[in-house]
């Protein structure tokens, strides 16, 4: 999907979340999850307007194993928040944009 | 403040979208609120939906959904994908306020909120959300492959879940507090030939284990109150669903349980220009054809009341 958002994979992870300089915020999803579709706009707005401080990136469950049992993944949507290589926040399932950015308020 | 609309329809679900469908049909221009993470309402969270009329091979709950959204935005409702946060339907004309503050007015309203999952309110349970515990079986069974879970409750959503959970796990257990289910035939037939799946009958859920990480429920019997351990480490909680009507507390007649009182088989309820239906209203029959079905009277009556309004008759 075209937008703000990255896309990251097994492979390109290592080096696009946690050797980043900006926070990034990876959200675990799947296409056959109705939940993640929800989230979806939300998650590309705020991509769109805190590209400056924030990377919002997307991983695919199904696609990217390795890093979804790395985490501990057990629920979709999973946002986790990475800042110098480490998870900072965490929110699970889907919510509202307004109550995503006042969790996300440190990063933004 | 913007002009006077026709009609606003607060959610979506197959009720808000079909009564967009009715009401862009008949040129009201309807403003649909689908809700902010919620568009598409409780079928969102679904697989296979095989009992929709017209889908002989079933349909994917979030395809039906997309296919009513884009059914209603050819007729020219406007859908915005954001919640209400308050509401004024007393007067003549509703004032409808979006998330952003924005305040809609309209003549008329149609309520299709719909339902919440129900929590069990216990201890542990939201810190182990995402961690064992989990309100969407067809989001989170993928990652009980080979486990031992359990799945709480007895009603068609319970009985869905444990189905489709099973394709994953190595076992589940339904723990209901009955002796019997209330889930339809069809199910039971199909959760009973399972061998994967198991009862914990006249049981419920006492306490939450697990530190970080779900490792397992207390039960306890309903009848003799015994306790016993049962080690899982996916609990799956359908427990039924509440109507969502926070919003309206205080403006519009509901039942002790929190549902919108409807002068039935129409959608009016005791205000006038307001109308409600689907899971909001719907103690009874609950299913997506049962909520477009109301959905549709919706719209017809509220198109006839704004006729009226029009013609001078009043109500």
């Amino acid at each position: 999907m075209a937008g703000a958002t990255v896309t990251v994979t097994d492979k390109t992870f290592d080096t696009d979340v946690l050797m980043s300089d900006k926070a990034v915020l990876v959200d675990f999803w799947a296409e056959w999850c109705g939940p993640c579709r929800q989230i979806a706009p939300a998650l590309e707005q705020i991509a769109d307007e805190n590209g400056e401080t924030l990377t919002v990136a997307k991983l695919n469950i199904d696609q990217n194993p390795e890093i979804t049992t790395r985490y501990g993944v057990l629920s979709i949507p999973t946002l986790h928040v990475f800042k110098g290589g480490e998870i900072v926040k965490t929110i699970v399932g889907a919510k509202p944009k307004a109550a995503l950015l006042r969790e996300l308020a440190e990063y933004v | 403040m913007s002009d006077v609309r026709n009609v606003i329809i607060i959610g979506s679900g197959p009720t808000g979208y079909t009564a967009a469908v009715y009401a862009a049909r008949a040129d009201l221009k309807p403003l649909v609120f689908e809700g902010a993470v919620t568009a598409g309402g409780a079928l969102m969270n679904t697989t296979e939906v095989e009992n929709f009329p017209g889908w002989p091979d079933g349909i994917m709950g979030p395809d039906l959904m997309d296919n009513m959204r884009k059914q209603a935005e050819r007729f020219g409702a406007e859908l915005i994908p954001d919640d209400v946060v308050a509401v004024d339907l007393t007067g003549d004309v509703k004032t409808v306020t979006d998330g952003a503050g924005t305040v809609h007015q309209a003549h008329a309203v149609i309520l299709a909120t719909g339902s919440a999952y129900r929590k069990l309110n216990l201890p542990n349970e939201d810190a182990l959300s995402g961690r064992g515990v989990s309100w969407c079986a067809t989001c989170d069974g993928f990652f009980f492959r080979d486990q031992d879970i359990a799945v709480v409750g007895g009603g068609d959503s319970a009985i869905e879940e444990a189905t489709f959970l099973s394709r994953f796990a190595r076992s589940v257990t339904v723990i209901h507090r009955r002796d019997e289910l209330r889930a339809s035939k069809a199910m039971q037939h199909r959760a009973f030939a399972d061998e994967k799946i198991s009862f914990a009958w006249n049981s419920e859920v006492a306490e939450i284990v697990g530190d970080g990480k779900l490792a397992g429920v207390k039960l306890r019997d309903t009848a003799t109150g015994e306790l016993r351990d049962l080690a899982v480490t996916g609990l799956f909680i359908a427990v039924g669903h509440d109507p969502r009507t926070e919003l309206l507390q205080g403006q519009i007649e509901l039942d002790d349980e929190g549902y919108i009182k409807v002068d039935a088989p129409t959608t009016h309820t005791n205000l006038t220009g307001v109308f409600a239906a689907g899971d909001v209203v719907d103690h009874t029959y609950r299913q997506a054809i049962t909520a477009a079905g109301t959905g549709c009277a919706a719209a017809l009556d509220a198109e006839r009341y704004l006729a009226s309004l029009a013609d001078g008759t009043g109500a």
